[in-house]
């Protein structure tokens, strides 16, 4: 097949927005996986999995009739219980394990939240509704999707509340000092343990709004964000495991270049996105391992 | 009554004795010396009175509350603060932000502002408001070390400990501290334990002095009984004269 044509730039801008929209939602889940590892050191597999299952939640309240919004703010907040209890009964007692201990324990939690996920609700496919109408915004001869745009707002929202919450708040500051020197945090009277159970608690907040965004457009079934998932992994590595504004900023390039790369570069197309993100991991991870906002760590023996 | 009473405590890594039988109390408004050669075990008392550690047997007791099974993060809000020998700073958090964690245990979850302005109102008393959006790395080491002091205060401690606050720093500013110190306690009616090897700087601000030898206490007394104690002298001489042979 000859390569596609012209280059249009109504069609272009649509491709950006498209990948900004789903950018955001990698940069949410991202953001989610960087929270836990700056305060627990714990790269968490489930993520992606905490979210699907949280997705559910909200499904199952609408179903019965209750309104999105509600159902939204409902489910953040059941997500957020759910994250500092998975932190307080699971990860607490293996919190001075082997890393490799920790790692086994989240693929565990991946697979048993899959498990349950599928047991509960089935394994067939449901839609999930989507607050945003479904329409396009046309400006000049572009059109953007009405969804798009509320998806990047709903995710980069979320992230400039938890930004204010970190930088702004006593509690905030308490789990930024935790995340760099426990033992000195205790000292000031900061409760380490709860820190790194509302650490958990955020990520999976912030999880829960990245699988309901996603939801509408993938569709809800117990693997859905397990592709997200991978996304998230590639853009918190790009932008540097331990970077915040790494893993936001990287979520939103990845969400970009996958997308231009899928619809400019013919042998890329629908099929090679996925392996797309995972030769980005690769290669970061060869060439710059801190990432691009991330700090070098200087280990000393 | 002892603001601060330490009482008969022990302390092992497993087969070194860090802490022997140790006693010490601090009466309140006191400024209070603990010298001792290196490995003597001050700043093992710190880390008990702190608890950091939990002494292996004997108790001490802060205004009258026994503070072996007292949890570490409460021990500030009793009114014990502290700083660290080698600067304990949060690095990537700003000057400002670091003392505002110095005051966790005064501030509200969500609060802010206030808590912002009096944090403002330390640095300028330590004349460090210049810096307060600066992050520490890169800063002076006598700069961080007021820092670190400006965090302790803004917990407002009654007790304040020093571990070698003088460390690092040249002659000039030792000299300041030496006011700093007598300020400190005026203005904000403390009651300080100083750990330091500056022995000028000790027995200038301090009322009583202690003196440890490895993990045992061999003197007290004010300055002056100390520096002519003969058990202090050997501890100071003796000990190193026989090492070097």
């Amino acid at each position: 097949m000859p390569l596609p044509l012209a280059f249009i730039w109504s069609e272009f801008a649509q491709q950006v927005t498209g990948g900004l929209a789903a950018g955001a939602i990698y940069a949410s889940l991202a953001l989610a996986l960087v929270l836990i590892y700056q305060t627990t050191n714990v790269v968490n597999f489930a993520q992606g999995e905490m979210a699907t299952f949280t997705t559910y939640i909200a499904w199952t309240m609408m179903k019965h009739g209750v309104s999105y919004w509600p159902a939204f703010v409902l489910t953040l907040l059941i997500a957020f219980g759910g994250g500092v209890a998975v932190e307080r009964v699971l990860i607490r007692p293996v919190e001075h394990r082997p890393e490799i201990v920790i790692v086994i324990l989240t693929i565990g939690m991946l697979i048993t939240i899959n498990g349950l996920t599928g047991w509960i609700w089935g394994a067939e496919v449901k839609a999930f509704d989507s607050p945003f109408p479904n329409r396009s915004l046309v400006l000049g001869n572009v059109s953007i999707s009405i969804q798009d745009i509320g998806t990047f707002g709903v995710c980069l929202g979320t992230v400039a509340v938890l930004w204010l919450f970190f930088r702004f708040t006593t509690l905030g500051l308490a789990m930024r000092s935790v995340a760099f020197n426990p033992d000195a945090s205790r000292l000031m009277g900061v409760r380490v343990g709860w820190m790194l159970a509302l650490g958990w608690g955020l990520a999976a907040a912030l999880g829960s709004v990245a699988g309901m965004m996603a939801a509408p457009t993938v569709f809800l079934d117990p693997d859905m964000m397990l592709v997200v998932l991978i996304y998230a992994f590639a853009a918190a590595v790009l932008g540097g495991i331990d970077s915040p504004v790494g893993a936001v900023v990287g979520g939103l390039l990845l969400g970009v270049v996958i997308n231009l790369l899928g619809s400019y570069v013919s042998f890329v197309g629908q099929e090679l996105r996925l392996p797309t993100a995972l030769a980005v991991l690769l290669l970061v991870l060869v060439i710059r391992p801190t990432g691009l906002f991330g700090r070098v760590v200087v280990q000393r023996v | 009554m002892a603001l601060l009473a330490v009482e008969n405590v022990t302390r092992r890594f497993g087969g070194i004795v860090a802490l022997a039988d140790v006693s010490l109390a601090l009466e309140k408004g006191q400024i209070v010396g603990l010298i001792g050669p290196n490995g003597a075990g001050k700043t093992t008392l710190f880390n008990l009175v702190t608890r950091l550690y939990r002494p292996n047997s004997g108790r001490i007791l802060f205004d009258d509350k026994d503070l072996t099974r007292t949890p570490a993060y409460r021990i500030v809000r009793l009114g014990i603060a502290r700083t660290f020998q080698n600067v304990v700073l949060f690095q990537h958090m700003t000057v400002l932000e670091n003392l505002l964690v110095g005051a966790h245990s005064r501030l509200r979850p969500f609060s802010g502002g206030r808590g912002r302005k009096q944090a403002l109102q330390m640095l300028e008393y330590l004349q460090l408001g210049e810096f307060g959006e600066r992050l520490p790395g890169g800063l002076p080491f006598g700069t961080l070390k007021r820092v670190e002091l400006a965090r302790a205060l803004a917990a407002r401690p009654t007790l304040l400990l020093l571990d070698e606050p003088a460390g690092g720093l040249n002659h000039e500013e030792v000299g300041e501290l030496a006011d700093v110190i007598r300020r400190l306690r005026r203005d904000f009616d403390l009651t300080i334990l100083l750990v330091e090897h500056h022995m000028s700087l000790v027995m200038s601000v301090s009322d009583r002095v202690h003196v440890l030898n490895f993990g045992r206490k061999i003197a007290e007394g004010t300055p002056g009984e100390v520096q002519a104690n003969p058990a202090v002298i050997e501890a100071y001489l003796g000990a190193e004269s026989v090492d070097a042979a």
